[in-house]
């Protein structure tokens, strides 16, 4: 998988992950892989999704989100999914994930 | 003989299907998005109906792919077809390993691909993104995912003219 260093930031101790502009499962791995590797390496506490680029989101996004919160949660980390369009918000509110992640437009 | 003649040509105009056969790559869950979206665009539907109908595809081309061949490849069918007055139909076919407990599979959270962070949300989304769905499938059989989808006369709803601009607005295709 194409590694695109320039989508991924680490401010304090926030990572930023800036979304696809379709996030389905084809893109999925890499994203993954690319942000665990960066937990790892970076003690990072919190994550940042930003769906700014994003028009398209099926259940694979759930999965990455689901999968690092599981991640960061057990050290108190938090995370956050931003600048989400009306119809990923809606996504990502009507499957419950407003329960673990903080859900800002 | 007017009437004769408008019959004939709805009549030709009624019904358009569409199939195609690809492989089983992550890569043709977009294309599939995209010539869904193409397809459907006849009948004027709004900007979230679209989104509806290539969210609902993107998960039974993705459940095809991972679940039914495992990520090892095989060929997938979509096949589909929409009338004059919105009535949209859409089938995604596999020849893969197949479910042996649909009703479970289709439970919202269940998955067999845990480890590869799969949400179990499939089904659900395309329950809740179509309007009808239905499953068929046995193991070694393949699967077979039937779904269909009206577009409420999205003409009247609003000008033409006004869901180009919308449409282009949104960037999206």
């Amino acid at each position: 998988m194409e590694q695109k260093m320039e989508e991924y930031a680490i401010i304090d101790n926030y990572l930023c992950i800036r979304m696809p502009k379709e996030v389905d499962h084809h893109g999925a791995a890499g994203i993954r892989e690319c942000a665990d590797r960066m937990i790892l390496d970076d003690k990072v506490k919190n994550i940042v999704f930003d769906f700014e680029d994003t028009t398209f989101m099926d259940s694979s996004g759930l999965g990455i989100i689901i999968g690092r919160y599981r991640k960061i949660s057990c050290f108190g980390g938090k995370v956050y999914a931003i600048n989400t369009s009306e119809r990923i918000g809606k996504i990502l509110r009507s499957s419950g994930m407003s329960s673990i992640i903080e859900i800002l437009a | 003989m007017e009437n004769e003649l408008t019959r004939i040509e709805r009549k030709q105009n009624m019904e358009n299907q569409i199939s195609m056969e690809f492989d089983a790559l992550s890569e043709n869950e977009g294309l599939a998005r995209v010539v869904i979206a193409a397809f459907v665009a006849r009948v004027d539907p709004t900007v979230d109906q679209v989104e509806d109908v290539k969210t609902a595809v993107s998960e039974a081309v993705t459940n095809a792919i991972i679940h039914g061949y495992a990520e090892k490849g095989g060929r997938v069918v979509m096949k589909a077809r929409l009338s004059d007055e919105g009535e949209l139909s859409v089938d995604i076919i596999d020849s893969g390993v197949g479910i042996a407990d649909v009703e479970q599979a289709m439970q919202p959270l269940f998955t067999t691909g845990a480890e590869n962070e799969r949400s179990g949300m499939g089904f659900s989304f395309m329950e809740a993104f179509m309007d009808g769905l239905e499953v068929e499938s046995s193991p070694g059989q393949g699967t077979h995912v039937h779904m269909w989808k009206r577009f409420v006369c999205a003409q009247e709803q609003s000008a033409p003219i006004l869901q180009a601009a919308v449409w282009n607005r949104s960037g999206r295709l």
